[in-house]
């Protein structure tokens, strides 16, 4: 579903991704850890077609299509969905407001009609209730004033309206108390299909005991440094990177 | 008229091509004594009229044009200006819809306006001002029944002289300004309504003024007094067909509330604003005031600006009565040359008086805009209160916007406050659209319209639609 193929990737004159290698085929969950700084959140938003990042060489395919070449929009309508590490706010503008926008634009960009008002907010009430949100959120301004753990949830609720076919978690479970944990994990357990691929970056093993991966790896300096099953993120938890760059170095 | 008859009326068959002109009714261009003679005759005006205007035409030949706005543009001849135009047969002209002519409803949908929707959404009321006459008035019967009286200002210098005399200048005196004292001179249309004392008006109010013939300036004079206790919300909307020439507005409006009383005035404003090298457009130069005479009265304004090449505009409240209240809301969209220099003026002069400002403007393209608000507080208001809020957005880095508030206060009782802010518009919440599949434009559309909710949730409903509408339609291209 997802290849990514010896990506180098400049940030503001400094290489910051230095030949990755990645392949994510659908059904699978992969997590992705390494220390801060090494390229994480740099990969996912290049990904996602963020503006900045400048791509030297190396290749991305999403479905056999080069996602390089595409605008950030198609490439969400392509079926890529990144949940944000930081959700921005948007003042003004209806939670539930964006959320149609974006159901329909992916409904119009596959030849469908706009989606009609009672069906959406049958859709959107249900997911809601099963993200545990008030329905007061649906009305506030996108993430304006929400709480850490809040603007999470909505990142979960908008993944669930969206029904992405590759889920991208940045850091998902950071700023989350123990009980969000639970809802947050619990909506990207429903994610999970056959069809449906999920590349969540954390830095814990604790999200991982709720949504248990297929992959994990270590991303390290640019590079994915070792790859393994979920036992990998036990052991980094128990013994930190330091040894996985002694063993890479070696 | 119910709706659904409007409705039918409206979209029966033309039976006139599409192709046929109206045939206007102009004098050459130019401006002296004979002109204004001209019009004020043409119109069936009484001689105190004709010597009203006369007065303001010499005291225009005296001033000169303001440059102290912050605004760019050619010097404008006045004598290359043709003063008057209407449809050929004045008197037999429409009394009422199903009379208009169907090349301007025609018009008016091509522009996407379709005036039966607006007159269908809640039994509006309908004044168009087409070229200077006033061409059709609806909803007449149903207003005559509550007492208010809504009519061109033509017909009220004929029909209500003592009304036009008592209040007409009483707000924007002759002289007021140089575009007011042109407008004084020569103008040629526009509105009048009276609501009675304790009317509630049954219905919104709405002109939607036109320029249609190439070289005709545009004077309109609206004139609303809303009596003890009386309320009126009335909205006006504009647009302009494509023109090769800049064409000159100057428009006044007197906004008169009496004890109690409350009016609300909304414009949806959606003029001509020129190619992309800022040629063709409309000159805005208008003057609107409202005078709270009356204890807490309350007068509202509340403006969404796209069009015009060039925008110099001031709605202001003078707030005289007691505890009176002023408004102003305001929403200018600037894109590809267009500049606006607009604000307001609240100037407290009774006790207990209290104003708010919300002006956002958002420039793109290579526009310029600039806020210009006086806050002036008068040693007799006591206790006047003061809120400005005033948030610019920029869209590229080609356009700019500048705010100049400026305060009086001459009465240290008095609370003033002023919050400002400009930002870029974020790249981070482009990107957190796109990312969701939102178009580049759209999620553009989103964000400004976002941005201005704070003035859209005060006009009207129709009105808020359009005004949406029209912002994304201003906006388009903007980015990328
Ligand atoms: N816009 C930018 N300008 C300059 N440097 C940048 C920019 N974006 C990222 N970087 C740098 O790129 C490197 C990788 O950043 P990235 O955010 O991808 O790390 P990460 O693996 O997600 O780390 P963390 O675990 O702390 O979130 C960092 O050194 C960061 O400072
Ligand atoms: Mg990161």
């Amino acid at each position: 579903m997802l290849e990514v193929k010896d990506l180098h990737v400049t940030v503001e004159g400094s290489e910051i991704l230095k030949g990755l290698n990645l392949t994510v085929n659908p059904g699978e969950v992969h997590a992705l850890m390494g220390p801060n700084g090494a390229g994480k959140s740099t990969l996912s938003a290049v990904i996602a077609g963020k503006d900045g990042y400048e791509v030297t060489s190396g290749e991305v395919l999403f479905e056999g299509k080069n996602l390089l070449e595409m605008e950030i929009e198609e490439r969400a309508l392509a079926g890529i969905l990144l949940g944000f590490q930081y959700p921005v706010e948007i003042p003004g503008v209806k939670n539930i407001y964006l959320l149609k926008a974006a159901l329909n634009a992916q409904r119009v960009a596959r030849g469908e009609e706009e989606i009609p008002a009672p069906e959406f907010m049958k859709l959107v009430r249900e997911q809601l209730s099963f993200m545990k949100m008030d329905g007061s959120f649906l009305q506030r301004a996108v993430n304006e004033g929400f709480s850490g753990g809040e603007k999470k949830r909505n990142e979960i609720l908008q993944m669930l309206v969206l029904q992405p076919k590759l889920a991208m978690l940045d850091e998902i479970d950071s700023g989350l108390d123990i009980d969000a944990m639970k809802v947050v994990a619990e909506g990207i357990n429903s994610l999970r299909n056959a069809d449906r691929a999920i590349l969540m970056v954390t830095h814990y093993q604790r999200l991982l005991e709720h949504i248990v991966p297929d992959r994990v790896h270590v991303l390290v300096d640019g590079r994915i440094v070792k790859s393994g099953d979920k036992n990998l993120a036990h052991e980094l938890e128990a013994r930190g990177y330091e040894w996985v760059l002694e063993e890479s170095a070696a | 008229m119910a709706s659904q008859e409007m409705e039918e009326l409206v979209s029966r068959e033309y039976t006139q091509g599409f192709v046929t002109d109206i045939e206007s009714d102009t004098v050459p261009p130019g401006l002296d004594e004979s002109t204004i003679a001209f019009i004020s005759n043409k119109k069936g005006e009484p001689e105190w009229m004709l010597e009203w205007r006369l007065e303001a035409y010499r005291q225009w030949l005296t001033m000169t044009t303001p440059s102290w706005a912050h605004l760019d543009y050619p010097p404008i001849d006045y004598q290359a200006i043709s003063y008057y135009s209407a449809p050929k047969k004045d008197e037999d002209r429409p009394q009422s819809l199903d009379e208009v002519d169907p090349k301007l409803l025609e018009t008016y949908e091509k522009l996407g306006i379709p005036l039966h929707e607006r007159a269908a959404l809640a039994g509006v009321a309908v004044d168009a001002v087409f070229d200077s006459v006033s061409v059709t008035t609806t909803f007449k019967d149903k207003l005559a029944e509550a007492g208010v009286i809504f009519c061109s200002i033509s017909e009220a210098i004929r029909e209500y002289p003592e009304l036009v005399r008592q209040y007409l200048g009483s707000v924007v005196p002759q002289g007021d300004n140089y575009f007011a004292a042109l407008n004084s001179a020569v103008f040629t249309d526009g509105s009048f309504v009276y609501v009675p004392e304790g009317v509630e008006c049954p219905m919104e109010l709405s002109t939607y003024f036109r320029i249609n013939a190439a070289n005709t300036g545009q004077f309109e004079r609206t004139l609303i007094v809303c009596d003890k206790r009386a309320q009126v919300s009335y909205l006006e909307g504009c647009t302009a067909p494509q023109r090769d020439e800049n064409q000159l507005h100057a428009a006044v409006v007197e906004l008169v509330a009496l004890e109690d009383a409350n009016i609300k005035y909304s414009t949806v404003q959606n003029w001509y604003p020129g190619d992309e090298n800022g040629k063709g457009g409309i000159y805005n130069f208008v003057t609107k005031r409202g005078d709270c005479r009356g204890d807490r009265s309350k007068i509202s304004w509340t403006q969404v600006e796209t069009g015009s090449a060039i925008t110099w505009k001031y709605p202001s409240c003078m707030l005289r009565g007691k505890d009176s209240v002023g408004e102003f809301y305001s929403v200018a969209v600037t894109n590809g040359r267009q500049q606006a220099d607009t604000g307001t003026k609240m100037i407290h002069i009774g006790e207990g008086t209290r104003s708010t400002i919300i002006s956002k403007g958002i420039a793109a393209g290579r526009s310029d805009q600039a806020y210009r608000g006086l806050v002036k507080v008068g040693p007799r208001a006591k206790n006047a209160r003061n809120f400005t809020q005033c948030d610019s957005l920029l869209i590229g880095d080609r356009c700019g916007a500048h705010t100049f508030p400026y305060q009086e206060i001459g009465n240290n009782s008095a609370t003033v406050e002023h919050e400002a802010t400009t930002s870029k518009i974020g790249e981070d919440q482009l990107f957190y659209c796109q990312a969701r599949g939102i178009s580049e434009e759209d999620a553009v559309n989103m964000i400004v319209n976002g941005f201005c909710k704070d003035v859209f949730q005060e006009l009207p409903m129709e009105f808020a639609v359009e005004a949406e509408a029209l912002l994304n339609v201003t906006l388009e291209g903007a980015v990328g």
